[in-house]
Order: structure tokens, then C-alpha cells, then sequence
């Protein structure tokens, strides 16, 4: 069986684990931004503990992929619901930094500006900090994409499915085909979702700020 | 299962692969800075390799180099290379213009300005390229026990295997450790090359 027939046998197994890896790296990094854009802005209000947490996130993050894996199957068990928690968890680390650095370095001048003109806190965060720190905000959100599509390929052994599914058996039953399947379409899918959110993060970025490197 | 001869295995993956990429990276940064048409496809190449999911490339890579520890060590290298080629290339590019046309004025060669003048202006930004990929390279080694190799994944995919805590954690730990201590003493040494050539370098 050549892999074109391969391929075309196996589609409908292909479409699954691919919509299912989409649906797990779309709803853990939604719940990454959900939790650490708040946080974010908090910190950059109380610098002081900034360091302190962001330090802590930085330590998580620097535990192994497959050490995450087996923390999760052992305290929470096998199936998708695990894997969301620990895929949310990486996801937080990119856009809190982002989110932290893109206000805290907002320039002086326009928050003073803002503050000179009457501005309230509130008024200045949406319509001075966070848009000028939207670029960086958006950069975060496509760090922790690539991350999330490459830990959902392992999350695939706790039962999460996606394509890591293929990976996985493949690797276990030396079956080159098989890891194709798998290994390709995570790498293509990784490759464009960080081609459009460069895009948008590009579109995004204030008209006037662009051509300057934030 | 000796911790020890686990801990040196995994220290030895990372380190060669640490010394290949560090030799290859900063080579494709000084082609990229020197050859100005293929920068932006050099750079581009070493992001789209860091982008592609680690089991994947792994499972790849085994396709073609069979189990064992050649195969981490080239994924390694190869998940090494960007933070080092884009740290060289721009170290290289920030050097003073006034200090290359200096070192020009000399009647320096292209090599000579290179080797005495610009690269070494441009190390504590190197260096903190391979402090990056060294972190990163420690955990990522991890995975290694999934296509044949040694160091601390083993006792991680025991752990998981048989749903075993303490097998998990003796594998973790060392290894969070490792990535810490190198981060907090590579930072410490990152941060004396740029004092030391602060004053010439911007």
C-alpha cells in the first residue's frame, strides 16, 4: 500500500484527530487568554508581585512536557478534560509575560499625556495601554498556539485524541505511515495558525506604530 | 535504575547537542549577516523548525535516523539552532558602525573584523541565545525515552506507565533543577560579558 492510498483510506480518521486537535488548541489557549490578560493588566498595577509570579509561571513552564502528561493522568486521569487543564496551564505563561511587558512598557509620555488630559484609570487602560500593547498581547497568543499544538500531540496519550493519536501508535508500532499521518498535519497546522496570528497581530498593530519593531 | 549514571546521560545528550548547535548557529548567523539576500530565509527556516510540535519532528526524525540517541541529539540541535542563529545575527548586526569602519580603516579583512571585532562584541547576545536553547534543550531531551534514548525520560515514562508518582518526580525534579541552575548561572555570566562590553557596544 503506497501512503497515497494510505492517506486516502485513512481521511476520514485524518479529519477527525485534526478537527479534534483544532478544538483542543482552540479552547485551551482561549481559556490561557481568558485568565492571563486579566492577570496581566492586575500585575502591571502591582509590579511588585509581578516578579514574584511571573517567576513562578516561568518555573511551570520550564517543567517537561511529559512530566506534565504523567502529573495529569495521575491526579486527574485519562480523557480530554485532563488534557485541557494542563494544556490551559501552558497556555498562560506566553500571554501573561506579553501582556505584562507590552503595558509596563508602554512609554511614559503617552500615560501622561492620557492622565494630563483627564483620563480616568479605566479610560487609559482601554484606550491608551492596551491598544499599544495589543502587538505584544497578540505575539504572546501565537507563542502559546505552538506550544499548545505541539503538548496537544502528547496529550493525545492521556486520551484527548487529536493527532497525536497516529503519532503515538505509530511510534509504538513502528508504523512510518501512521506517524505521517499524524506528524505532518500537526506540523502544517502549527505552521499556519502562527502564519495568521502573525498576520492579524500585523493588522492589528496601531498605523502608526507599525514598521517599528516592538 | 542509577540516578546518577541517568542524570550524566542526560547532561551529555544536552551538551553535544548544546556543541553542535552552537557551532552550526552561529555559523548560519554569520552567512545570514554576511550574505544579505539570505537572511530572511535563514532566519525563517530555524523559526519553522522550532514551530513544528516536538513528538512530531521526534517521530520524524526517527523515520530516518532509527532509535536511539542520535535521533534526540539531532532534534536538539535542530530545535536549538533559532534562538542561537537570530541571538548572532542580531549581536552582529547592533555592533557600532563606527567600530567596524574602525576595524575597516585598520586595513582589517572581512574574516579579521569578524573574528577580532564584531563577534566578540557581539557574545553576551550569542551567549544568551545558547543559554535559551540549553534551558530549552534540557527539557526537551525528556522526550528522548520515546525514541530509544537515555537520560531522565525514563524513569518519567516508567512512571507514567505503571502510574507511578515517585518514578515520575525522580525524573522531574533533577531535571526542573538542571534548567533552573543553568538558567540562574548562565544569567550570571550573561549579565559580566555585557557590563564588560557595555561600554563599547552601544
Amino acid at each position: 500500500m503506497t501512503l497515497i492510498d494510505f492517506l486516502i483510506e485513512n481521511q476520514r480518521d485524518m479529519t477527525n484527530n485534526l478537527l479534534r486537535h483544532i478544538e483542543l488548541v482552540g479552547i485551551s489557549v482561549f481559556i490561557g487568554i481568558v485568565i492571563s490578560i486579566p492577570l496581566g493588566i492586575v500585575l502591571s498595577r502591582h509590579r511588585k508581585l509581578a516578579g514574584t509570579v511571573l517567576a513562578i509561571a516561568g518555573t511551570i513552564q520550564t517543567i517537561p512536557g511529559l512530566v506534565m502528561l504523567g502529573f495529569a493522568l495521575i491526579f486527574l486521569g485519562i480523557g480530554m478534560l485532563p488534557a485541557l487543564v494542563i494544556l490551559s496551564l501552558y497556555a498562560i505563561l506566553p500571554i501573561l509575560r506579553n501582556t505584562y511587558t507590552g503595558i509596563t512598557e508602554v512609554d511614559p509620555s503617552y500615560t501622561e499625556a492620557a492622565r494630563g488630559i483627564g483620563m480616568t484609570n479605566m479610560q487609559m487602560l482601554f484606550k491608551v495601554e492596551l491598544p499599544l500593547a495589543l502587538s505584544s498581547i497578540i505575539g504572546g497568543i501565537r507563542i502559546s498556539t505552538v506550544y499548545i499544538v505541539s503538548w496537544a500531540t502528547l496529550a493525545s496519550y492521556i486520551g484527548a485524541g487529536g493527532l497525536g493519536d497516529p503519532i503515538w501508535t505509530g511510534l509504538a508500532t513502528y508504523n512510518t505511515k501512521l506517524i505521517l499521518s499524524g506528524a505532518v498535519p500537526s506540523a502544517i497546522l502549527a505552521l499556519v495558525l502562527s502564519g495568521l496570528i502573525g498576520l492579524l497581530q500585523r493588522i492589528l498593530t496601531p498605523r502608526g506604530l507599525r514598521g517599528v519593531r516592538v | 535504575m542509577n540516578m546518577f549514571s541517568m542524570i550524566a546521560e542526560h547532561m551529555y545528550i544536552v551538551f553535544i547537542a548544546i556543541a553542535i548547535a552552537v557551532v552550526l548557529g552561529i555559523f548560519f548567523g554569520v552567512v545570514a549577516y554576511w550574505v544579505r539576500y539570505l537572511d530572511k530565509i535563514i532566519l525563517w527556516l530555524t523559526e519553522v523548525l522550532q514551530t513544528i510540535p516536538s513528538l512530531a519532528l521526534l517521530a520524524l526524525l526517527m523515520i530516518v535516523f532509527g532509535l536511539g540517541n542520535t535521533t534526540i541529539i539531532v532534534g536538539l540541535v535542530l530545535y536549538a539552532l533559532m534562538p542561537i542563529v537570530r541571538n548572532t545575527f542580531i549581536g552582529l548586526n547592533d555592533v557600532q558602525p563606527y567600530l567596524k569602519d574602525a576595524a575597516k580603516g585598520m586595513g582589517m579583512t572581512k574574516l579579521q573584523r569578524l573574528i577580532k571585532v564584531e563577534l566578540p562584541l557581539s557574545f553576551p547576545l550569542i551567549f544568551s541565545g545558547i543559554k535559551i536553547a540549553t534551558v530549552n534543550s534540557l527539557s526537551i531531551a525528556v522526550m528522548g525515552v520515546l525514541i530509544g534514548a537515555g537520560g531522565l525520560g525514563f524513569p518519567v515514562y516508567r512512571g507514567i506507565q505503571t502510574r507511578s508518582l515517585e518514578l515520575i518526580l525522580m525524573g522531574a525534579i533533577p531535571v526542573v533543577l538542571m534548567a533552573l541552575v543553568f538558567d540562574y548561572v548562565m544569567s550570571n555570566i550573561e549579565r559580566r560579558l555585557t557590563l564588560r562590553t557595555s561600554d563599547t557596544n552601544k
